[in-house]
């Protein structure tokens, strides 16, 4: 690990003055990138830890019906959290699919949507990446692809984004508040993750210093609390990332799908909003039909970046499970359990 | 570079001056504070074997800055004892054989113990299972880990209605 220095600021202020300089990171848990400064991934010069900034480990409740999550709260706090796991499950169900508990732990809200591809290329420093090297070329396009991209993809990079957190959020329309050197900014959390086009290296568009500060839910996220799964399916049981994931939610009245919000994670270098098949879905009666046309709408510009092409008919699986088991209701208990050989109860 | 902080490990204060903010909690405990209970595995956040307790709650001490935990308690395997006593996390991973070669076991155990204060598995082994996941175990002794958690946790219930009654 390169060596840097560290400094802790009192203030966001403080914070954004000492991450503005080049090759300054901030480190909230540092779940991610200590893991990539170890392998020589990453190597901030200067790391900005922001895990003591005052006010940012709150979960509030707005007048406005919307609710307010520090970007500093830990996963685990959040996905326990009574309150949020009775008003957005299928946001609970992804954050408790997601790595381990010392990990959702330690974990931070805005270190999740931080974090970087899982493209076991860009994780091996000898690895041609364009994203950790821009020009450099892409190892993974001919290399074990099996795990990539099949939609939005270039190029210059195939991979996925990792989160399963992003997915039901980026469903459920959140928006990013982040600080920086020009103020306060909102930012709808569907457009923080950018595709990789002629620029895998600008992930984000973050610029040098912001800061997330928090993440917003906007009121009618509520409405979806009774029809929501997220549903992951990944080479082990537990513990590991998705090989393609759904988060899935309907507002069902009357016997009529009112309004459908669906996304799909492990698919693209973004957590995957489906608008298509949620027009497919809005007015329709909830049936095996209609859920498999959303799901070609779903997948319908996809394509295989390699040996992945099952990608593309997995997730229209996924999509018309997902889609399925959030019609007949939310479960009691979150998470429900992913299916399990040992299992004793009846997964998902 | 000289950065002094604070811990207190296992109910003891200790004032350290690291040398280098590169120190994570694992390297500060083996390297230089002679608690080598807590294993390096993976070191990377796969394997679990570096989890401790800080503030109560289990995280993989390979993933943690000791520069930034400054201020924090810490509980690693050295400290679940109470004199010659076992913890009964302890004795229960003993009574069912929830360990072969012992490597990943402080590890195992700490994890058990911060599961069974979070609260979240109840007496279901799948979801104990699922809690558990963080923790791998080459010898392949999951079963009498997950018997070993189960127990202990009966136990731990049991004793603290009977103190409570």
């Amino acid at each position: 690990m390169m060596n840097f220095d560290y400094v802790r600021p009192a203030s966001v202020a403080d914070a954004i003055a000492a991450a503005s300089e080049k090759g300054a990171s901030y480190l909230a848990s540092g779940t991610n990138l200590l893991d990539l400064m170890k392998g020589g991934v990453s190597r901030p010069s200067r790391l900005v830890d922001v895990t003591r900034l005052p006010g940012l480990d709150r979960i509030e409740h707005l007048p406005d019906g919307s609710l307010r999550i520090g970007a500093l709260v830990r996963n685990a706090d959040l996905a326990h959290d009574a309150a949020f796991a009775r008003n957005y499950p299928v946001v609970a169900e992804a954050l408790l699919s997601g790595a381990s508990a010392q990990l959702r732990n330690a974990a931070t809200v805005g270190g999740n949507l931080m974090q970087r591809t899982r493209c076991a290329y860009f994780y091996d420093a000898g690895s041609a990446c364009n994203r950790r090297w821009p020009g450099a070329g892409c190892d993974a396009l001919k290399g074990e692809n099996r795990l990539h991209a099949v939609l939005g993809w270039s190029e210059g990079c195939i991979a996925t984004h990792p989160s399963d957190f992003c997915v039901p959020l980026v469903a459920l329309d959140a928006v990013v508040e982040i600080e920086g050197k020009s103020g306060r900014r909102e930012l709808p959390l569907e457009a923080l993750h950018r595709l990789p086009g002629e620029t895998p290296e600008r992930e984000t568009a973050l610029e040098r210093g912001d800061l997330i500060v928090a993440l917003r839910l906007p009121a009618e996220a509520q409405g979806f609390a009774r029809h929501a799964r997220y549903i992951k399916v990944r080479e082990r049981t537990s513990y590991a990332f998705a090989v393609v994931s759904a988060a899935a939610s309907l507002r069902i009245e009357d016997g009529k799908i009112r309004e459908a919000r669906l996304a799909l994670g492990g698919v693209a270098a973004k957590p995957w909003r489906a608008r298509e098949a949620e027009h497919v879905l809005a007015g329709a009666s909830p049936d095996a039909a209609v859920y498999r046309e959303a799901a070609r709408a779903a997948l319908a510009d996809a394509k295989p970046s390699g040996d992945n092409a099952f990608k593309i008919e997995l997730a229209q699986r996924i999509v018309v499970r997902a889609l399925t088991l959030a019609a007949a209701g939310t479960p009691d208990r979150i998470p429900a359990l992913p299916g399990s050989p040992f299992s004793s109860v009846a997964g998902a | 570079m000289n950065l002094p902080i604070s811990l207190t490990i296992n109910g003891v204060r200790r004032d350290i001056a690291l040398d280098d903010p590169r120190v994570t909690l694992l390297d500060l405990l083996r390297e230089r504070l002679d608690l080598t209970g807590t294993k390096k595995g993976c070191d990377r956040g796969q394997c679990g074997a570096c989890t401790i307790l800080v503030d109560g709650r289990r995280i993989n001490s390979c993933l943690a800055l000791a520069v930034s935990h400054d201020g924090a308690e810490i509980t690693t395997i050295e400290g679940v004892g109470r004199g010659g006593e076992l913890h009964p996390v302890q004795a229960a991973f003993i009574a069912h054989d929830g360990f072969q070669c012992g490597f990943c076991t402080p590890g195992q155990i700490m994890s058990g113990i911060g599961l069974i204060q979070e609260g979240q598995a109840g007496d279901d082994p799948e979801r104990v299972r699922e809690c558990m996941s963080g923790n791998l175990c080459r010898c392949g002794a999951y079963q009498g880990i997950t018997e070993a958690v189960l127990e202990a946790q009966s136990n731990m219930t049991a004793s603290k209605q009977r103190r409570s009654a």
